[in-house]
């Protein structure tokens, strides 16, 4: 009976402990509030008590939040300490006293604006008279489309598939399906777990290379890979998880564009192409 | 003219046009652009057109990454995620900044926020610097105005209402000089201020 009493009051402890060190580490209390010996001695005295998962879960998580406290201290004396401190209620107290021509004029002393240019040079006027030359009227590019009214009917899977509509499988198959071409041409080709980009979408004829670099767009956005780009050396390589990684998605993303033009593909061919 | 020099010549020529043409929506170049535009001595072509832009008053300004100045000589990888700036090396005089677009009381409200936002270890709540900038600038012009400094680029604001310095603070703005200089401000008199004469001066015409 005294024991659950004592585990009851543990929890009741160590949840307090959680709710002080969170409104420590959302800056509403200052960090040095908590005595951390004191948080350590009572963790201590009740861990032999903990039998529960929960209650062992319980326990981590207050370790888990007492150690956001202690860096939260830690950042604090190391801010303090550095020659950019200077005591915010002295500061503040100088901010009001201070008129505002002289905050102007300590400001401007501090205050080195960047510099940059707007101005056209011959060099764009020829490259924009060159693109208004090659440009086809408004008339031209926005012809009306000729309309023939034809008849509803209905059409068949195989038709649909012809016409390339849709595609002979299930879409998600055949993504699992190149996922996986993917994780076995990294296995047999590829060096610390990925492949140039252009070695996995690359394919005998054009076609087939814009089928594979539009289904490899797939995967990355889909969490079944990634791109790693390194811009200096202009190499892009794709490396496959091992499982998909949902949170991916949720992530902000970007988008990265990857021209796969005709000329590139040519290059790739004759080995040109990094 | 050596070979040599005519090289060095032609990199600063290009290096001045990457730094002082806005190539992206913020100003300043990455390092590693200059690196590949350069090659890998871009750091020595950067010291010369520095050198050479001391005489207009002018400096190439390196900002690391995430704030992260290194102690000793940066390295080259430190140097790639850099971004590089010209700015001014100098100061301006009050006149200059009304030249260059700024009225005294939005740089006040300016220099005031990124004061107090360093005091606050470089994050504090919009409403805390809104009622500092309030006791001096007029209401309706103090939520405009952290608008605009967060526009420029000088503040940011997160979800949670809270204002951080941008990256054009730390490009342009010497904090550590600011809060020094702010200190050892005396106890001042109260004069009449400049923006009133402008008042006045608009309200005459």
């Amino acid at each position: 009976m005294q024991t659950t009493k004592n585990v009851k009051l543990g929890r009741e402890k160590l949840q307090r402990i959680i709710e002080m060190c969170m409104a420590i580490e959302a800056h509403a209390v200052d960090p040095f509030l908590l005595d951390v010996d004191d948080i350590i001695k009572v963790v201590r005295e009740y861990f032999p008590q903990w039998e529960k998962p929960e209650d062992l879960n319980l326990d981590a998580e207050t370790i888990h939040h007492l150690a956001s406290v202690i860096k939260l201290q830690s950042e604090w004396v190391k801010h303090r300490s550095t020659s950019l401190y200077a005591d915010p209620f002295l500061l503040e107290e100088k901010i009001t006293q201070t008129p505002r021509e002289d905050m102007v004029g300590v400001f401007l002393k501090a205050w080195h604006p960047v510099m940059e240019m707007e101005q056209l040079s011959l060099h764009s006027l020829r490259e924009a008279l060159r693109y208004w030359e090659t440009l086809v009227p408004i008339a031209e590019r926005w012809k009306q489309f000729d309309i023939t009214l034809v008849e509803t009917g209905t059409a068949t899977r195989d038709e649909l598939i012809k016409q390339r509509i849709l595609g002979d499988k299930v879409f998600s198959e055949e993504l699992e399906k190149f996922w996986l071409e993917l994780k076995e041409a990294v296995a047999k080709k590829g060096r610390d777990g990925k492949l140039p980009y252009w070695d996995f979408i690359g394919a005998e004829t054009y076609e087939e290379t814009v089928e594979r670099a539009f289904l490899t767009s797939f995967l990355i956005t889909y969490g079944y890979a990634t791109l790693e780009i390194r811009p200096l050396e202009e190499e892009t390589f794709i490396i496959p998880f091992k499982k998909p990684v949902v949170k991916i998605a949720t992530q902000q993303s970007i988008s990265i564009p990857i021209a796969v033009s005709y000329d590139s593909w040519q290059k790739w061919r004759r080995g040109e192409l990094e | 003219m050596s070979k040599r020099k005519g090289v060095y010549a032609a990199k600063v020529k290009r290096a001045t046009h990457m730094l002082f043409f806005r190539r992206h929506q913020k100003p300043g170049v990455k390092g590693w652009e200059l690196h590949k535009s350069l090659g890998a001595d871009y750091p020595k072509v950067l010291d010369v057109l520095d050198d050479y832009l001391k005489s207009l008053d002018l400096q190439v300004k390196t900002v690391f990454e995430e704030e992260k100045t290194p102690t000793e000589k940066p390295t080259l990888e430190a140097l790639d995620k850099a971004r590089f700036y010209v700015t001014l090396r100098g100061d301006l005089t009050p006149k200059e900044s009304k030249m260059i677009g700024w009225r005294i009381d939005d740089l006040a409200g300016l220099a005031i926020a990124i004061s107090y936002i360093i005091s606050k270890k470089g994050q504090a709540p919009r409403k805390d610097v809104e009622d500092l900038l309030a006791e001096k600038i007029p209401g309706w012009k103090v939520g405009l105005n952290i608008d605009r400094y967060i526009r420029y680029g000088y503040l940011s604001q997160d979800d949670n209402q809270l204002l951080y310095l941008d990256w054009r603070t730390r490009a342009e703005v010497d904090q550590k000089a600011l809060i020094d200089m702010l200190l050892n401000v005396e106890a001042q008199k109260t004069l009449p201020t400049e923006s009133s004469e402008e008042e006045n001066e608009e309200e005459a015409e």
